[in-house]
């Protein structure tokens, strides 16, 4: 939760977190595809981007419990918070459901982190600044996959076409989630340690819109409803169900040690 | 604590500590040890992952470890560092032949082209390790290891791996 006088410390914990957490759940997402997708070298390739997120998260998360100076190391982080306290993005919470959905879910996501990452390398904050340089290389192989699949399944055949098409209009909704800012953005952007989502957002519509012309893909016209919360911990229902897996095991042995 | 060891010496040890995904090369040739010095009387071993999630930063940690206490040595520690990232642009020239003549393509762009390159979806083909040939595939950009992709060669029909630019 926010508190009433937001220190630069706290918004720093909390910008972390909205990394971090965004990496973790997008990687635990991806990695349910090990050993289901469609063919060898599509599961190997979401078995390396599951690894990816997973290892950014570890950095940024470790980085945060070190801001917090609670004793909190990465792994206490993300094993022993409960859903309000997460703070990722929605989209990436939501299931994988077809080929098409989790290819459109990791198209507007890498999309997203490669523009953010661009200008996160830049940040006043040395720590972040590596990080995002650090992770921007990795996200440029995401985009280029997700990219090339996206191409495919839209100027495919009927079916992958309205496949994909359903996929971008369902989760057209959790578009404006990646945007929002609030006082935690304000402050460190003030400090230069934020990267500007007016800006982000300004380079993810063209490179979207780009994209989903080559793929004649429609943009979906939204205009009465989008679904926030991912800043003050407001998920939907599907997070509780992956915390529920990925924590189970160091909550049922709380000291087990690898 | 063996006495009239230097950080030289050290150096010298970790040559030996070799990549266990890509044994070709060792920590020194990669770029990964990123320092070592010398304070009150203990070395300070910096590496650097080369990619986040590589699982093989553990193994290079025990590595070490067991390559300078078999010499004795145990006034060290090991820190990992994160900046600056690191990128193949520091992988050295003799790192690059020693990769090719394993059989692996190295990479060969720079990091700031390959970013342009991927964000408007030019592709480069990558030269065979093989038979040095440009006619080439890209088969999956995610390979055996997260540092590595898969291509097929189209003159003399052999896969091949390449480190990926980073």
């Amino acid at each position: 939760m926010i508190t009433k006088t937001l220190t630069p410390e706290h918004a720093l914990f909390e910008y972390c977190l909205r990394l971090g957490d965004t990496a973790l759940i997008m990687g635990q997402r991806i990695s349910e595809w090990c050993g289901h997708a469609p063919y060898l070298e599509e599961d190997i390739a979401m078995s390396n981007m599951a690894l990816d997120y997973i290892g950014q998260a570890r950095i940024i998360l470790s980085y945060a419990g070190q801001i917090e100076g609670k004793n909190r190391d990465e792994d206490t982080l993300a094993y022993r918070r409960d859903s309000t306290e997460y703070r990722n993005l929605l989209i990436v919470e939501q299931p994988n459901e077809n080929f098409a959905f989790t290819i459109t879910k990791q198209f507007i996501v890498s999309v997203y982190n490669f523009h953010l990452f661009s200008l996160l390398q830049k940040s006043s904050d040395p720590q972040i600044a590596a990080y995002a340089a650090k992770s921007l290389k990795e996200v440029a192989y995401h985009f280029r996959h997700s990219a090339d699949w996206v191409l495919r399944l839209g100027d495919g055949t009927p079916e992958s076409h309205n496949k994909i098409q359903e996929a971008v209009n369902d989760l057209w909704y959790y578009v404006d989630d990646l945007f929002q800012t609030d006082e935690v953005e304000e402050l460190l952007l003030k400090n230069g340690v934020a990267a500007d989502l007016r800006e982000v957002k300004l380079k993810w519509t063209e490179t979207v819109a780009e994209k989903f012309k080559t793929a004649t893909l429609e943009i979906p016209q939204v205009n009465n409803f989008m679904r926030m919360g991912s800043r003050t911990g407001n998920h939907t229902e599907h997070l509780g169900y992956i915390l529920a897996e990925m924590q189970f095991l160091p909550r049922a042995y709380p000291d087990a040690k690898w | 604590m063996v006495a009239g060891i230097t950080v030289e010496h050290i150096r010298d040890l970790l040559s030996k500590v070799l990549d266990p995904e890509v044994p070709a090369l060792s920590i020194v040739d990669l770029g990964i040890l990123r320092d070592v010095s010398l304070e009150n009387s203990v070395f300070e071993i910096s590496i650097t992952p080369t990619f986040t999630g590589c699982p093989a930063m553990k193994v290079i940690e025990e590595d070490i470890v067991e390559i300078l206490h078999h010499e004795g040595i145990n006034n060290f520690k090991i820190k990992t560092v994160l900046a600056p990232a690191w990128t193949t642009d520091w992988m050295s020239p003799e790192g690059k032949k020693k990769l090719k003549e394993y059989g692996i393509a190295p990479p060969s762009q720079s990091t700031e082209e390959h970013l342009k390159a991927m964000l408007s979806g030019r592709k480069k083909s990558v030269q065979c390790p093989f038979c040095n040939s440009l006619n080439t595939k890209l088969t999956s950009a995610f390979g055996s290891t997260a540092c590595k992709a898969l291509h097929f060669c189209n003159e003399c029909h052999q896969p091949f791996e390449e480190f990926k630019c980073h």
